[in-house]
């Protein structure tokens, strides 16, 4: 699995309308207990360097454009990470009157990692996951022919 | 003449190889003090590979001349060096290769790219001075005893079998301060931050994507290279046992590079400026003043 996307993934971290729960999670992954850099994983808070979109929290009406827009500015191939229940659905703000739902309401999501809040194992995992992804799409992105 | 080939060409060809792997080198160390395992020590090149396959989304077609610009220059400037010409040349075109990359941040007019490209003048009006005395340093240290001064750097090599450090121990101490600046290392990385989540994201490089951004990455290492190279000929002389006393001395200054890194907060550009220029004064200055005497 690990060729040319997958061994140096840049993430660019969004805080959504979670409740912090699962932002400090994410941070957690940069501490020396996790060190998420082991993978060539770097939380770069770039979006025109980054390759996985990690969302936490769901999506409201005011954050919708943000999350387009971040989107929109990432060079292909880009992955999205959904990272704990907010994002997947909506979790527990679900009914909220201001919350649309998860990521997938305004952008394609391709890996779910659910929890609340969601683990720092968990959220690597989910990483990792959405490494696969990226190098698949990386490959459809040549078209096929180049490979 | 075949020397200076020899060694232009070595250094075109082999100067990313080895800058990637100091960059390795850095990430693993920095990742060490901080009590983590960090990433394989090749990851600066699996980095820069990603960059490659990545898409390119340009602002503008002036970006893609001037990071060109820059990683030619950058290039050129290692070559003159290497190839053993004249230091007050190599000086000259390493400050016109700077000045590309802030033109090229510049055109994006994105408000982080330009606050970047702001920050890197103010880089670079800090340690140019000291670049500057560091060439006058060699040609007076050269002039000491029966030859004339030189600014060629193959004479400064061999002209005496006692290192110019001897002479020019407080030009090295000042080259060794502003060297923080030129490596983008905390506390002077004020223009480009090698750590995420800074106040201007990735400052002058914010606006660089895929490709654009290997090209800048390469053209560090390049950059990285030259900076030890000059590091190294303030220790090499005529005799055999400079050269490995030389790779000491420049190991030792990249870790030192390292520690403060990791052990300083960044600082505010104008204490940057301020104790650049003290420092070029009290320690490059004073020195050469001295060597005028004899
Ligand atoms: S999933 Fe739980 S911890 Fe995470 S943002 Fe939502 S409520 Fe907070």
């Amino acid at each position: 699995m690990a060729t040319k996307v997958a061994k140096s993934p840049w993430l660019l971290h969004y805080d959504g309308s979670s409740c912090n729960g699962c932002d400090i999670e994410v941070l957690a992954c940069l501490t020396p207990i996790y060190d998420v850099e082991r993978f060539g994983i770097i939380n770069t808070g770039n979006p025109k360097h980054a390759d996985i979109l990690l969302i936490t929290g769901g999506i409201n009406t005011q954050n919708k454009a943000v999350v387009e827009q971040l989107y929109s500015q990432m060079p292909e191939p880009k992955v999205v990470c959904a990272v704990g229940i907010c994002a997947c659905n909506g979790g527990v703000f679900k009914e909220c009157y201001n919350i649309i739902g998860g990521v997938d309401k305004v952008i394609p999501v391709d890996v779910y990692v659910p929890g609340c809040a969601a683990r720092p194992n968990a959220i690597i995992d989910g990483v990792v996951k959405a490494l696969g992804v990226l190098e698949e799409k990386r490959k459809n992105m040549k078209g096929g022919a180049a490979e | 003449m075949v020397g200076s080939m020899i060694g232009i060409v070595l250094y075109l060809v082999f100067a990313p190889f080895v800058g990637g792997l100091i960059s390795g080198i850095d990430r693993k160390l920095t990742a060490r003090m901080q009590g983590r395992i960090g990433p394989p020590l090749l990851q600066p090149f699996y980095d820069v590979r990603k960059l490659i396959n990545k898409e390119i989304l340009l602002i503008n077609n002036m970006q893609f001349l001037f990071a060109w610009c820059f990683v030619i220059f950058i290039a050129f400037t290692g070559a003159l060096f290497y190839g053993g010409v004249n230091i007050l040349l190599v000086v000259f075109v390493l400050t016109t290769a700077a000045m590309f990359l802030v033109l090229e941040a510049t055109t994006t007019n994105s408000p982080f790219s330009v606050m970047g490209a702001n920050r890197e003048m103010m880089q670079m009006l800090s340690y140019e001075p000291m670049v500057l005395l560091t060439a006058v340093g060699f040609y007076v240290a050269t002039g000491i005893g029966p030859h004339d001064g030189t600014f060629n750097i193959s004479e400064i090599i061999t002209h005496s079998d006692i290192p110019n450090v001897v002479y020019l121990p407080g030009v090295f101490i000042g080259y060794l301060y502003i060297l923080t600046i030129k490596l983008r290392k905390s506390p002077f990385d004020i223009s480009m931050s090698h750590h995420a989540h800074q106040e201007m994201v990735k400052g002058i490089t914010t606006e660089l994507t895929g490709g654009m951004m290997a090209l800048i990455e390469i053209s560090h290492w390049y950059e990285n290279v030259f900076l030890l190279g000059l590091v190294a000929l303030f220790i090499l002389c005529s005799k055999w046992w400079s050269i490995p006393l030389a790779l000491i001395v420049c190991a030792a200054a990249f870790f030192l590079e390292v520690l403060i890194d990791n052990t300083s907060a960044r600082v505010k550009w104008d204490l940057m400026l301020k104790s650049a220029w003290i420092i070029t004064l009290v320690f490059g200055a004073i020195n050469i003043f001295i060597l005028q005497m004899f």
